[in-house]
């Protein structure tokens, strides 16, 4: 399965549109202009995320994790409200309640950027299930990282995915490190793709770098799935750029070797080598300028909504505790 | 008012079941009216459940291998995908390897999201206690829940409240913990034989009027008090039953208004002392009803003690008719 010109397009410039995002964000961060908290850019690993998400529909559901902008732009999610939801606005995508490490969009399927590593996957697997009681044609797309793959809720759910063979597919962006945790320090085996075969799932483990693998790789996933043969693992073999969260400061002997990190940023950027793929397969440059600068204004407009937008009413406090909402306990407690 | 624990003759309206009975049959009927709706669980036509299980095929019965954490994950998933889950989680213990699912994903993902999505999911948890099954297998854990915004919390205390109390929950938007006492299920009244019998989330009742003590009883607790409350009416003390029967909203309304028609209050249940719901009740009426009371509050709780194997042990460690009996007349 090969993408058409118009997709190919269309992941280049989600690539960049996350790529700029996260660049800009970084700098408002910086700048106060973002709500002191965490910030986690996935810069350097957009390949990984569009990849996948280029071989979904827009019907298809997905979670994803604390290193959360990427996900809905990579699914398609419009700018505003993503990075007004950065901001704390009001007309943020969760109005002010999600942030950073949260910008689950709906509107484009995702039902959860969970930052409790790990808790997605039982998310995504149950989403799948639904889809099958309801049968209807819809397959779930679960990202996590190294780290997750640690957690009991990857074993249990890779298991009853299997089981049930439910539409879904478990991607894990897999950069290296967990924070500051190795590969080597924390996985008794460190290849991720062979834990499927204990839960008799195909598994593949490909360059995360390279859009078209992880399209191919995702796409023949959720072929899979959508004839009802059941869940695939995929390993996206990535990197990040960043730090794990802008400013943080890691005492000691560097856990990963400036060269290693230079190495990646200037060898093996995925939106270097998706130009440079594009550029061979004929594409006129002057196209992809043009989406340059396309995304350079759209961010610049997401910027633009996010700083006029008011910040929440704290009178809206207690909106969207509850779908009926209880009264009694929910009074000001001071 | 509902129908009380002993209750008079069935009317053609009603029929007279156990605890358990009505459990299941409102399960049943949920399953049938809504095709939404799911159950999911551990050994489910073990416990009390084989009626449903021969009843509905596997897209709707669930039977899940031993994940309590992913499977009430799985469950929150599907709820937000269209779905009504019941899931099963057999023994309230087992509760504490579902609550990272429970507390970081069920009552926070519609909040965090700025009311994007909804997770209308019902958790049943059975507490089962004074049965010698030792620590790992008898806890009380309603009050830890509580504390968590987001979820609502039902503790019924007759076969009316189960049925018209799990019903709602599964009518409701929001993710619903039930606990169950285990206590309670032979125990037979009347239950409304309308599919449509709602108990409302959030509404005390007052299982009976009097005018001396107002007995505030949690689930099990609600029977001893029952008994208590008759042995003394023949004394002429009028003791006023609530069983609040939705823990979280708790109606507080109901409770302080019958404090300030009796000015005392006894508050009766079997889990641990410290931060349980008799201790926010206290605070409550502390703080809102203060004037009224002309006796300090009397908690009758387990104590802060794990629930231990030995009967000789155990049977001591819960609130009792004689406990019950002697607090109502230290402030009477």
């Amino acid at each position: 399965m090969t993408l058409g010109r118009t997709e190919q397009l269309e992941a280049f410039r989600r690539m960049l549109r996350i790529r700029r995002f996260e660049e800009e964000g970084t700098r408002l961060f910086k700048a106060g202009k973002i709500p002191a908290g965490a910030f986690h850019a996935s810069i350097g690993q957009e390949a990984a995320i569009v990849g996948a998400c280029i071989a979904l529909r827009d019907g298809d559901a997905m979670t994803g994790t604390h290193r959360s902008h990427g996900h809905p732009i990579g699914k398609g999610g419009e700018l505003s409200a993503l990075m007004a939801e950065l901001m704390g606005k009001a007309t943020g995508i969760c109005k002010g309640r999600g942030g950073s490490m949260h910008l689950a969009d709906n509107t484009v399927g995702i039902i959860s950027e969970s930052a409790i590593v790990g808790g997605g996957i039982p998310l995504a697997t149950g989403c799948a299930m639904a889809a099958k009681v309801r049968r209807i044609d819809q397959v779930s797309l679960c990202f996590f990282g190294d780290g997750a793959v640690n957690q009991g809720t990857f074993h249990e759910s890779l298991n009853m995915a299997s089981l049930w063979k439910l539409p879904v597919i478990y991607l894990c962006e897999n950069n290296g490190y967990a924070i500051t945790t190795s590969i080597a320090r924390s996985h008794g085996q460190p290849d991720i793709a062979k834990r499927a075969d204990a839960y008799g799932m195909p598994g593949v483990a490909v360059d995360g770098q390279d859009l078209r693998a992880v399209y191919e790789a995702t796409s023949a996933a959720v072929a899979r799935a959508r004839r009802g043969e059941g869940p695939t693992l995929i390993e996206a073999k990535t990197y990040r750029f960043d730090e794990h969260n802008v400013g943080l400061f890691v005492p000691g002997t560097p856990y990963r070797a400036p060269q290693e990190v230079e190495h990646y940023r200037t060898q093996r950027d995925p939106i270097v080598l998706y130009r440079k793929v594009l550029l061979e397969e004929g594409v006129e440059e002057k196209i992809l300028i043009s989406i340059e600068s396309e995304v350079i204004a759209s961010v610049a407009a997401a910027i633009a909504f996010a700083e006029s937008s008011p910040m929440p009413d704290p009178a809206t406090l207690y909106d969207y505790m509850y779908s009926t909402p209880i009264g009694g306990s929910q009074r000001p407690a001071v | 008012m509902s129908t009380a624990l002993n209750a008079s003759p069935a009317a053609a309206t009603h029929v007279r079941m156990s605890y358990l009975e009505a459990l299941i049959q409102a399960q049943i009927e949920e399953l049938e009216r809504d095709e939404r709706v799911i159950l999911m669980g551990e050994d489910i036509a073990v416990y009390g459940g084989g009626k449903i299980v021969d009843r509905f095929d596997a897209s709707r019965i669930w039977s899940m291998p031993i994940s309590e954490t992913s499977f009430t994950g799985l469950g929150i998933g599907a709820a937000i995908n269209g779905l009504r889950p019941i899931v099963d989680l057999s023994i309230a213990s087992f509760m504490y390897l579902a609550s990272d699912q429970i507390i970081n994903q069920a009552s926070k993902l519609r909040y965090m999201t700025g009311g994007q999505i909804k997770v209308p999911i019902v958790f049943r948890c059975c507490m089962y206690y004074g049965a010698s099954i030792a620590a790992q297998h008898s806890d009380r854990p309603y009050p830890l829940f509580m504390n968590v915004p987001g979820l609502k919390i039902l503790s019924p205390s007759s076969p009316a409240d189960i049925k018209g109390l799990l019903k709602s929950a599964v009518r409701d938007d929001d993710p619903v913990l039930i606990f169950e006492d285990t206590k309670l299920w032979p125990v037979k009244a009347d239950v409304p034989v309308d599919p449509d019998h709602l108990v409302p989330i959030g509404k005390a009742d007052i299982k009976r009027s009097g005018n001396d003590v107002t007995v505030v009883a949690i689930g099990g607790a609600m029977r001893a008090a029952m008994e208590v409350a008759d042995a003394m009416a023949k004394e002429g003390i009028s003791l006023e039953l609530i069983d609040p029967r939705t823990l979280k909203p708790l109606d507080t309304e109901t409770i302080i208004r019958s404090v300030a028609k009796t000015g005392r209050l006894v508050l009766v249940e079997n889990a641990h002392r410290i931060c349980s719901v008799t201790s926010e009740i206290s605070a409550i009426v502390a703080e809102e009803a203060f004037e009224s009371l002309k006796k300090p509050i009397q908690r009758l709780t387990a104590p802060d003690v794990h629930v231990p194997f030995s009967p000789s042990l155990e049977q001591g460690m819960y609130p009792g008719k004689d406990h019950i009996t002697a607090a109502i007349r230290k402030i009477l």
